[in-house]
């Protein structure tokens, strides 16, 4: 599975993009969040607040009870501040 | 005529592309424009415009193609820049040509208000002292985006 961070997201976690390969348990994107910020410092600063994280799942908007699926790119980013 | 939309690091032209929504017809009565710049309030010394390459010239255009949904419109273009902008620097562009003002200047006022609040973009400032921020989401421009909500564009004929 693939994952994006954009933003602040990025800048915390160090990378823009990277693969993973979450363990079954792991079904939803709030689930996701949590095994995510367990991969070091970084990803646990990006991932401090929840809420100011917004998702895209296969580039749709979602929620953090939005079931995985067959996901190929979950992405991570702020509210948005274009304009 | 559809909506025109582009994401670009280029400077825009407000003639030029006014002139592209006009060109050859003539039921146009009306073009309202908005252009939003990058404000050096604060000390600000630049701002740097991320966005989602694969994604935001599609989120972009789903926005305008609810503008034109919702107004009697001619046209439409919506151009947004991306990059590290000055003090003064154009950012965006958005313009509505319609038959009468009213539905011009309220898809203006629509499409900015979708742009801010649903396009993939983020915006960091760098100050004269060096240091950096990311740009915090607003509960005014949520808010300014939700009065558009229930879908009732006035059908302006003013």
């Amino acid at each position: 599975m693939q994952i994006l961070y954009f933003a602040w997201l990025r800048q915390r976690t160090g990378v823009a993009e990277e693969t993973v390969s979450p363990p079954p348990e792991v079904t939803t994107i709030g689930a996701l969040i949590a095994w995510l910020a367990q991969r070091g410092p970084g990803h646990a600063a990006a991932f401090a607040d929840p809420a100011q994280v917004r998702a895209a799942l296969d580039q749709e908007m979602c929620g953090p009870d939005t079931p995985l699926g067959a996901a190929r790119e979950v992405a991570f980013f702020p509210p948005v501040t274009g304009g | 005529m559809s909506a025109t939309v582009r994401v670009q690091d280029a400077p825009f032209d407000l003639a030029a592309e006014t002139a592209l929504l006009t060109a050859g017809r003539g039921d146009v009565g009306a073009v309202a424009s908005f252009i939003g710049l990058c404000r050096g309030d604060d000390g600000l010394a630049a701002m740097t415009l991320e966005h989602w390459p694969t994604v935001t010239q599609a989120a972009i255009a789903i926005i305008a193609a609810e503008a034109m949904e919702r107004w009697p419109l001619t046209g439409c273009t919506v151009v947004h820049r991306y990059g590290r902008m000055l003090p003064g620097d154009p950012i965006v562009l958005v313009l509505a040509a319609s038959g009468h003002r009213l539905a011009a200047l309220e898809a203006v006022a629509f499409l900015m208000d979708w742009l801010k609040t649903k396009a993939p973009f983020w915006k960091r400032e760098e100050f004269a002292d060096g240091s950096d921020r990311w740009v915090a989401a607003k509960a005014e421009d949520e808010a300014a985006a939700a009065r558009w909500r229930g879908g009732e564009g006035v059908r302006g004929r003013g």
